[in-house]
């Protein structure tokens, strides 16, 4: 049997080479408006709230929680035939940007909106590595 | 047929509709990533194209080319503009396919690539299935609200000699026993992909009087973007389309309101955007989407009945065109057994890429 087709990896440039840069290093770094503290993800080159070019990759928590997903019963890119069922995930985080991720330790069936989690990493290839998510204990 | 060859054939039959020859034509817009407005002019003998144009929103693009297209012939730039689309959807390259096959096919493939893709979300279905879930937590929408539309799209499809699914009709048994595609979405809440092509003409009211053509008019049109429309998994309001924006602009250009409507045909790749397209448009408030298409409420018969063709979903994928060419045969009252008595005034909407969103208003 032929090895599943390389999933899709990031390029590595730009911006989004900055974001996985920290990912490899096993940080969760977003960028932070140095004018105004907004959060902003996906990366963009200015602040959408202010105007501002001023920006730093600031450290999330890392926790967040479920704010929607889907269930992909049915693989619709060669790569993802072997991971079904599998479930991309949205995760809002604590410092309420919104994130694409997986939960890699919950069954689909499992999932919740609101449901704790803390951002843990996949180092896919020597190049590349994924922020995920784990369950986290719930808090008070 | 090939993809051009398709239509072609289409772009011939509503120039013969219309009473004009080929050449007569000096406007296209081509839908976007499905052939280019040279290769269909040198086809069709256009020898004075002087406005070709595309405009990027996916199945969006139909409507919003139509208030292009208006606002050209309005403006003198063109006189008349030929709108064509279609597609192997079914014999080719699958609609499924073609975005994590092509990542610059649409406007957030960057964002696609780099933050979607990784993690296996690389589908049209997957996307918007977010938004149905996040939407079934807030509101309580159920999966029998969304089999309520797949039903009535296929009743529809039993009433249109044209219908792929015309002979094949559904129950909301049927329908809940389907398997699943992408939760919440089953396969009888994903469209169609089909071989097919529509175009239509556009031209001045007042020309459209002189040609053998009985025209329909448009009252009012709006196009736009959701925010960020190049991101949908983030997107700080996940209901937000471009409908949001596009259709108090189309109702107040047109001077009426949804409860003035009689008929609507809405871009339904999958049902929910159906629901959510009603609700964006105003036909309903946010959240009131699930109990508004039930009852029979959007079939023929009913206070507003939907895609009376049979939509993406049951009559055929032609890309949201197929939604523009429905709307004049109810209104020129040519829509046989599926005809909307006395219809007056319909509306149709175009969705496309992470949400864009497109309306015409139009009249008899």
């Amino acid at each position: 049997m032929a090895d599943a087709p390389t999933p899709p990896l990031p390029t590595l440039a730009g911006l989004a080479g900055e974001f996985y840069g920290w990912c490899k290093k096993h940080e969760l770094r977003f960028q932070r408006c140095t004018a105004c503290g907004t959060w902003r993800h996906v990366p963009r080159e200015l602040c959408a709230a202010c105007g501002s070019w001023d920006w730093e990759w600031a450290r999330s928590s890392g926790r967040g929680r479920v704010f929607t997903w889907t269930v992909a019963v049915r693989a619709m890119h060669p790569a993802f035939q072997h991971a079904v069922p599998y479930a991309p995930v949205v995760v809002e985080m604590e410092e309420g940007v919104r994130i694409l991720s997986r939960v890699t330790d919950c069954p689909p069936d499992a999932l919740e909106v609101g449901m704790p989690v803390a951002v843990a990493f996949d180092d896919v290839t020597q190049e590349v590595t994924l922020p995920t998510f784990r369950r986290a204990p719930r808090e008070e | 047929m090939t993809q051009l060859g398709l239509q072609l054939q289409a772009a011939t039959r509503a120039l013969a509709d219309a009473g004009l020859r080929p050449p007569e034509i000096d406007g296209l817009m081509p839908f976007p990533n499905l052939g280019s407005a040279e290769e269909m002019a040198a086809s069709l003998g256009v020898r004075k194209l002087r406005f070709a144009a595309t405009i990027n929103m996916g199945g969006a693009a139909p409507v919003a080319s139509l208030r292009a297209a208006a606002a050209a012939v309005t403006a003198g730039i063109a006189t008349h503009v030929l709108l064509p689309a279609g597609w192997n959807g079914y014999s080719g390259r699958r609609a499924r396919e073609t975005v994590a096959m092509e990542v610059h096919s649409i406007p957030g493939g960057a964002i696609a690539r780099d933050y979607y893709f990784p993690h296996g979300f690389v589908a049209p279905p997957q996307w918007y299935a977010l938004i149905a879930r996040r939407h079934m937590h807030e509101f309580g929408t159920t999966p029998e609200q969304l089999g309520a539309i797949a039903v009535a799209m296929r009743k529809h499809a039993q009433l249109n000699p044209q219908a792929v699914m015309r002979g094949k009709p559904l129950t909301l048994e049927d329908y809940l026993a389907s398997p699943m595609i992408t939760a919440p979405y089953r396969l009888f809440d994903c469209c169609l992909e089909t071989d097919g092509a529509a175009a239509v003409v556009v031209t001045t009211a007042e020309r459209a009087r002189d040609l053998r053509s009985r025209a329909v008019f448009l009252m009012g049109a709006g196009a736009a973007q959701p925010y960020p429309a190049d991101d949908i998994a983030t997107r700080p309001d996940i209901f937000e389309t471009g409908l949001t924006l596009a259709a108090p602009e189309a109702f107040g250009i047109a001077g009426v309101t949804p409860a003035d409507v009689d008929f609507a045909e809405i871009y339904d790749c999958f049902t929910f955007e159906v629901l959510q397209q009603l609700e964006e448009t105003g036909f309903c408030g946010r959240g009131e989407g699930g109990a508004f298409v039930q009852g029979g409420r959007i079939e023929l018969g009913g206070a507003l009945p939907v895609n009376t063709h049979g939509g993406l979903l049951s009559e055929a994928h032609v890309l949201g065109m197929s939604h523009i060419v429905e709307a004049v045969r109810q209104l020129r009252g040519d829509a046989g057994e599926r005809q909307v008595k006395d219809a007056e005034i319909g509306v149709v909407t175009g969705w496309g890429d992470f949400g864009d969103g497109s309306i015409a208003v139009l009249r008899r």
